[in-house]
């Protein structure tokens, strides 16, 4: 009986909003022989709307709480780690690990770049972190899951939503990861995952008015200088592409963490 | 009552000598440009020529950065406490000839001596002497063990507090290793050159500092020129977005602080004649030449009327004139492109139905001057609502709610300063949380500090200057 049962396959969709559209043009690609859904600039423009949603929520979270969300998300990871057999062994386990490292970030990033500011005169005057805004993120195109995990994670452990477009010809654990986030108590519209063409989906994020910061990590090399100048039309925050793509299984330090963090500085008067 | 008025009180100018002419500080002497055209700078005040002053030519500019480039791993290798020992003296020297340069800093700029004199020379020695200390305690700042400078560092500084963003540039680049090329304002460029003989004084290697006069042509060789590593801009949102884009695909670093159109909040329980005081420190001090002016007053609807004939009455005692006069509130406008460019947008303001006040002001003949103007009926869509006048011009909205303060005071695409003026600190903090901008002031406006980081949110730019925060823009990592 159980030889003769069809397997059934599952739909690669894109997740925005918390849910798991279609790409809005019907287009698909084939990856490792399954249709995955090839987005359009439509489909960046509602993942855009469904992360500036999720924003004011997020961001309002307590530290404590993103803190526990995210390690939530390393314990369904865990728990799907079969459905990520495509992939070398030992980077589900890294990229549970890294969701866990990111996790502990959340209460304590503002105590280690915060300060209070010794003024001089009669005020209270104190420093301290605040997520950017709706991230734009070109994932890593080599490491699917633990290079994205390692992009995705830093950007929204501080409160930031995130539009993330997958490794084009990888696309297929970023879904899977998709399905995991969906399953963790991650707020939907925190984290939107798109597939489809890098090259395609790229500018329209970089010029997207009501995008605050990109991440060109898994950009072509041709294509910075012209996704720079288009981010400088309302001067989103940019994270250059490293020259090569990185050993993901390093300690990340805390680069990614600042870079789509505001300083603000509050002036309380002292008096009696 | 007969009204007692007030007698002159000029600060003399005679503790200032201003030569006919200047030329490029490069390589720790002042040369003649090679490619530059001399062009003049005149008083705003009286529009007497005070000198002629080069627009440094891509050649001028490429002798500055190669001295900068030479200067860099000598510099850079040097003791930290060194370095830091060269910053405390020039803190020292900015403190002897503080007169002096206040005075010049008034004649070129046409802000008041007494601006120019308790706020701008102070803290722009104060600057030198915070990050003096930090030269040789950068492996304590959070930035690794060893972190490294960037190489050159091309400075562009604005016109409205020429000398103060001079020290904002200079100190924590200079602390960090990093040698720079400055740019002052085409309209301001006396107190950087006279700054330049305090280097001299100070007897700061050559090439460690130099100094490049001229206008938009001259800073944009400097953004463009390949021996520089990290440009920093104070300015425009405009310009700001073309230095970004024109380094777009290099490895060059940029922070750029621009411009704002900040909201002041008043609620009803605020004390009102202290909110007074901060309103007209918000949006009339410098002449609203400040990027973070309070120039959107948000106050709450229960208030508004007695808040604005208390404003009012407190208007009409601002005394504009002669910037070098020490009783004198609101001095020249910078220049006459400036003037232009306020009295357009508060032309708009008429035009798209809003109502401007100015208290009965008599202005100087000659000069470029402009009276303090409030616009009430102002609406969010109104450009004098939306767009960055910098000028003494106040736009006035009402709210009912907190809630409603919040989103209006955010509704910008800028985010550099925000003011809150309540009693109650559970709302200031509640308030501080929402605002979408970089420094939140509570019962006070326009505040400044060294240690204070300072730095906006959205098209009010990147990077923070001042505090441990300011060293991240000139180190590696």
């Amino acid at each position: 009986m159980a030889e003769s049962r069809l397997h059934v396959r599952k739909t690669y969709k894109l997740f925005v909003g918390g849910a798991f559209p279609r790409s809005e043009s019907g287009r698909t690609y084939l990856v490792a022989g399954a249709n995955v859904a090839q987005a359009s600039r439509k489909d960046v423009r509602d993942a855009v709307v469904a992360a500036r949603k999720a924003f004011p929520g997020w961001s309002g979270a307590t530290a404590y709480n993103r803190g526990q969300v995210l390690y939530r998300v390393a314990e369904m990871l865990e728990g799907r780690r079969a459905e990520f057999d495509a992939l070398a062994a030992g980077e589900v386990d890294a990229a549970v690990d890294r969701w866990i490292w990111y996790a502990g970030w959340a209460d304590k990033v503002a105590q280690v770049v915060g300060s209070t500011n010794p003024v001089a005169g009669p005020y209270f005057d104190f420093s301290f972190p605040e997520p950017t805004g709706v991230v734009a993120v070109l994932a890593p195109q080599e490491s699917s899951l633990l290079g994205l995990v390692s992009v995705v994670a830093p950007a929204i452990v501080t409160g930031n939503t995130v539009v993330v477009v997958a490794s084009e010809e990888r696309p297929l654990p970023a879904v899977t990861l998709a399905e995991v986030l969906a399953t963790s108590d991650v707020p939907g519209g925190v984290v939107n995952v798109l597939t489809g063409r890098t090259a395609e989906l790229a500018p329209v994020l970089a010029a997207h008015m009501d995008v605050n910061a990109i991440d060109l990590t898994g950009s072509a090399p041709g294509s910075v200088a012209d996704l720079e100048r288009a981010a400088a039309d309302n001067l989103k925050r940019v994270l250059r592409p490293p020259y090569a793509e990185p050993d993901w299984t390093a300690e990340p330090g805390l680069e990614r963490l600042l870079a789509f963090l505001e300083t603000k500085t509050v002036w309380h008067p002292i008096g009696s | 009552m007969s009204r007692w008025e007030y007698s002159p009180a000029p600060e003399s100018r005679a503790v200032v000598d201003i030569r006919p002419s200047y030329g490029l500080f490069v390589d720790g002497e002042f040369t003649d440009g090679q490619d530059g055209e001399p062009f003049k700078t005149v008083n705003p005040a009286t529009e007497e020529v005070l000198a002629e002053v080069v627009a440094a030519g891509p050649l001028d500019v490429d002798r500055a950065v190669n001295a900068a480039r030479t200067a860099f791993p000598r510099w850079s290798g040097l003791p930290a406490s060194e370095r830091g020992k060269y910053l405390y003296r020039i803190a020292r020297l900015v403190q002897e000839r503080s007169r002096e340069l206040a005075v010049l800093e008034s004649l070129d700029n046409g802000k008041p001596i007494r601006e120019s004199r308790d706020l701008d020379l102070p803290l722009a020695a104060a600057h030198f002497f915070y990050y003096a200390g930090w030269a040789d305690k950068l492996s304590y700042a959070g930035f690794g063990p060893d972190p490294r400078p960037l190489g050159v560092a091309g400075q562009i500084i604005p016109w409205n507090f020429p000398l103060l963003m001079l020290a904002w540039k200079l100190a924590p680049a200079l602390a960090t290793g990093n040698t720079c090329v400055l740019k002052p304002a085409e309209t301001t460029s006396l107190t950087a050159l006279h700054f330049a003989e305090i280097l001299q004084q100070a007897e700061l290697p050559p090439g460690v500092v130099n100094i490049v006069t001229g206008a938009g042509a001259t800073g944009r060789a400097l953004v463009t020129n390949d021996g520089v590593d990290k440009i920093a801009f104070t300015g425009s949102t405009e310009v700001g977005k073309e230095i970004a884009r024109s380094v777009a695909g290099t490895r060059k670093k940029i922070t750029l602080e621009l411009g704002g159109k900040a909201a002041n909040v008043v609620f009803d329980d605020a004390p009102l004649d202290q909110a007074v005081e901060g309103i007209v420190n918000g949006i009339f001090f410098n002449q609203g030449h400040v990027c973070c002016a309070g120039s959107r007053l948000l106050v709450q609807e229960s208030v508004a009327d007695e808040l604005l004939g208390k404003l009012k009455f407190r208007l009409a005692t601002l005394r504009l004139g002669d910037p070098l006069d020490k009783n004198t509130d609101i001095g020249a406008i910078n220049s006459s492109v400036q003037l232009a460019k306020i009295r357009e947008l508060s032309d708009v303001g008429d035009a798209e139905g809003a109502t401007r006040w100015s208290p009965a002001c008599e202005l100087p003949e000659r000069g470029y001057w402009f009276p303090p103007t409030l616009f009430t009926g102002v609406s969010q869509a109104h450009r004098i609502a939306r767009e960055e006048i910098f000028g003494p011009v106040l736009s006035v909205l009402t709210f009912r709610t907190p809630a409603e303060a919040v989103e209006k005071a955010n509704n910008t695409p800028y985010g550099l300063s925000a003011g809150v003026w309540t009693d109650k600190g559970s709302r200031i903090l509640w308030m501080a949380d929402r605002l979408r901008a970089g420094v939140v002031w509570a019962n006070t406006f326009n505040r400044f500090d060294p240690t204070s980081p300072f730095g906006g949110y959205q098209e009010s730019g990147y990077g923070r200057e001042g505090g441990r925060h300011g060293l991240a823009a000139y180190l590696d990592g």
